[in-house]
């Protein structure tokens, strides 16, 4: 038997694993620490006697409060919410039927459709959004949650689409074979056995596409105007950056409130997504 | 309580590929059909066909008296075992027995009568409430038999459902399908790619090639008068020994010569193989139909051989030898006494010899 040295396990794996979480993990703690920080503190050189950059000796809430006595942000955060899950909705179902299409059924062209989803997900936003914003306001849309809720699919349905072909493609095509041997049409099958087989898949397409349109901030900035429209990346930058004047702390505790409700999300679904990403079905 | 009439079947894949050539077969009720043959031929296609999971490209299949050509899987009225078993994987034994008579609006007391007398007949009523996944590949291919019989269906499809089992419990689920399908006399059609479990499940088998049936009989009759060289080698296990051999008359009597071999064909044989007089042709001789002589054998019968490997078995030797420039495979008697390079003469059994047409390989 080989027996591995520690020091090599030390020096290929903990150590990088550390050095690892760190980065990730800094800008994190760095948001927290800001959000309760008072002002002087916060505006205060690092070069004076006692300063403290890495944590704070007296934590506050005043951030907090001034966040939400001075701007609409439960508003925002009921918006993104709102639209987040809406828009999640749509692509989810629309993705759900077109991955299953494109994973079993034969047809002619549906390669090049499948490639040219994928092309359509490659398309940045930041092109995207010129076009679009022209039909957003021949459409009367513009201002309105519609206006997110009906552009943000048109980049997460290529990605659910994706991300659930893959899937359905790892579930054993017997598993549809017999039940429509058992009696369930194609359309029956893929409702009463392939759906409920593939929900680690379809909750890692939900989670991903509720993450992406909860940060998502072109099309928010661009389709939105008024204030209490606003989503949270848009507002938190919009409303707390006046002029070159950042209120730093405010930023950083909208921040944190804005990330939140996905960090619950993902924690609760996180046994599915992992099993949603790496895509075993076993019969 | 069904048959099964399979005419002028073809399968073409995207034009080209012909995977199931003209297959013509009459499965009769409550028989047990077997189509074995190597991966590739064929029979798995023209299972698909039978269940309706893939489209035939010409013929027409007919169950009991309907002709099925266009009716979708869930109308034909017959339930099919996977190779993977295509347990549900979300569902408990219960429902995914219980599925296909739910599908059909079975009364609740009905699917429960019928899921419990199936779970008694494979010996499943304790799992009745696990999911697969808590399930021995065994117990997976019960639930999968009890999915199939619940329903009642006119025809039991099987896709080589023991493949995927160890050889131990392949050989003790074998004579549970035999016994099951003596009980509840359902016809059936089983695809698999294993000789020994077409010849031991099968009241009549289907051995298929390239697409092609080659020959459709009883076991024992495949055994003892295989149609052409294909069938001869692959039913029986050690295969059968072939010897490319010339024939020649010799003094009013035709010999089968080979290099280091010289043996005269049997009476039997006689007539049909007067027309391969200085043709080749291809004996064959199983390994049981070979022994070691002794002084009394006819000496027409007999040749010389080397012995190359010595297997024992316990029940029974099987000497690799070579005959000529030729090997060939003996099963002798396990009291022999025979050494690695030893010289031996072989006697075969005149009564069991066959002949191959040299080119077209069809039995003589």
């Amino acid at each position: 038997m080989v027996i591995e040295r520690r020091w090599k396990k030390w020096f290929y794996f903990y150590i990088p694993l550390t050095v690892f979480i760190l980065f990730t993990l800094f800008p994190f703690y760095w948001m927290a620490v800001t959000a309760f920080r008072p002002d002087p503190e916060l505006y205060r050189s690092w070069r004076v006697a006692n300063a403290t950059p890495f944590w704070t000796l007296e934590p506050t809430l005043e951030h907090f409060k001034g966040l939400l006595d001075s701007t609409a942000f439960l508003q925002w955060l009921w918006n993104t919410m709102l639209i987040a899950m809406v828009s999640t909705l749509i692509s989810l179902i629309c993705g759900m039927f077109a991955g299953y299409a494109l994973a079993r059924l034969k047809f002619k062209g549906s390669e090049f459709l499948g490639t040219a989803i994928f092309i359509t997900y490659l398309v940045p936003q930041t092109l995207l959004f010129i076009p679009l914003a022209d039909i957003i306001r021949n459409m009367h849309l513009g201002n309105t949650p519609w206006a997110l809720m009906l552009t943000y699919p048109t980049f997460l349905i290529p990605f659910c689409t994706w991300l659930l072909m893959g899937y359905f493609k790892t579930i054993p095509k017997e598993l549809e074979e017999c039940a429509r041997i058992d009696g369930a049409t194609r359309f029956g099958a893929m409702v009463r056995i392939i759906f409920p087989v593939a929900v680690p898949g379809i909750l890692s397409a939900g989670i991903f596409a509720f993450t992406l349109s909860w940060n998502e901030f072109i099309y928010a900035l661009v389709f939105l105007s008024s204030v209490e429209q606003k989503t949270v990346p848009v507002g938190v930058v919009s409303e707390l950056i006046r002029g070159d004047i950042f209120f730093w702390g405010q930023l950083m505790a909208g921040a944190l409130l804005g990330s939140v409700p996905v960090a619950l999300v993902y924690s609760f679904f996180v046994e599915y997504y992992v099993a949603g990403l790496t895509g075993s079905v076993k019969g | 309580m069904a048959e099964v009439l399979l005419s002028g079947i073809n399968k073409y894949y995207d034009g080209n590929v012909h995977a199931v050539k003209d297959v013509n077969l009459h499965i009769r009720d409550k028989e047990f059909m077997v189509f074995v043959g190597p991966s590739g031929c064929g029979k798995t296609t023209t299972l698909r066909m039978i269940a309706g999971l893939e489209e035939i490209s010409s013929g027409e299949i007919r169950i009991g008296d309907r002709v099925v050509n266009d009716l979708p899987p869930m109308d034909r009225d017959i339930a099919m075992v996977f190779q993977n078993y295509a347990l549900y994987p979300h569902k408990s034994v219960y429902d995914n027995m219980a599925f296909g008579l739910q599908m059909r609006k079975f009364k609740k007391v009905e699917i429960d009568k019928r899921v419990q007398a199936a779970a008694e007949i494979l010996g499943i009523q304790s799992l009745l409430a696990r999911k697969p996944r808590q399930l021995s590949g065994g117990q997976r291919q019960r639930v999968a038999l009890g999915r199939a019989i619940v329903r009642h269906p006119q025809l039991f499809l099987f896709d080589e459902p023991l493949s995927n089992l160890d050889a131990k419990l392949r050989v003790q689920m074998r004579v549970e399908i035999k016994r099951l399908h003596d009980r509840l006399e359902t016809t059936a059609v089983y695809v698999t790619h294993d000789q020994v479990e077409a010849m031991t499940l099968g009241d009549r088998v289907v051995v298929m090639k390239d697409g092609l049936v080659q020959q459709v009989g009883e076991p024992m009759e495949l055994y003892g008068k295989p149609a052409n060289k294909f069938v001869a080698g692959f039913i029986g296990s050690p295969a059968m020994n072939f010897l490319d051999v010339s024939v020649a008359d010799a003094a009013g009597s035709l010999w089968a010569e080979a290099p280091g071999f010289r043996v005269k064909v049997p009476p039997e044989h006689r007539e049909r193989l007067r027309a391969y007089a200085g043709k080749r042709a291809t004996l064959g001789v199983r390994p049981e139909s070979l022994r070691l002589a002794n002084g009394s054998d006819p000496d027409e019968y007999t040749f010389g051989s080397t012995i190359d490997v010595v297997e024992p078995l316990g029940s029974e030797i099987l000497l690799d030898v070579r005959v000529g420039e030729a090997s060939m495979v003996a099963r002798v008697e396990p009291g022999v006494r025979v050494k690695m390079h030893e010289s031996v003469r072989l006697v075969l059994d005149p009564g069991r010899v066959h002949f191959f047409d040299g080119a077209n390989e069809a039995a003589i």
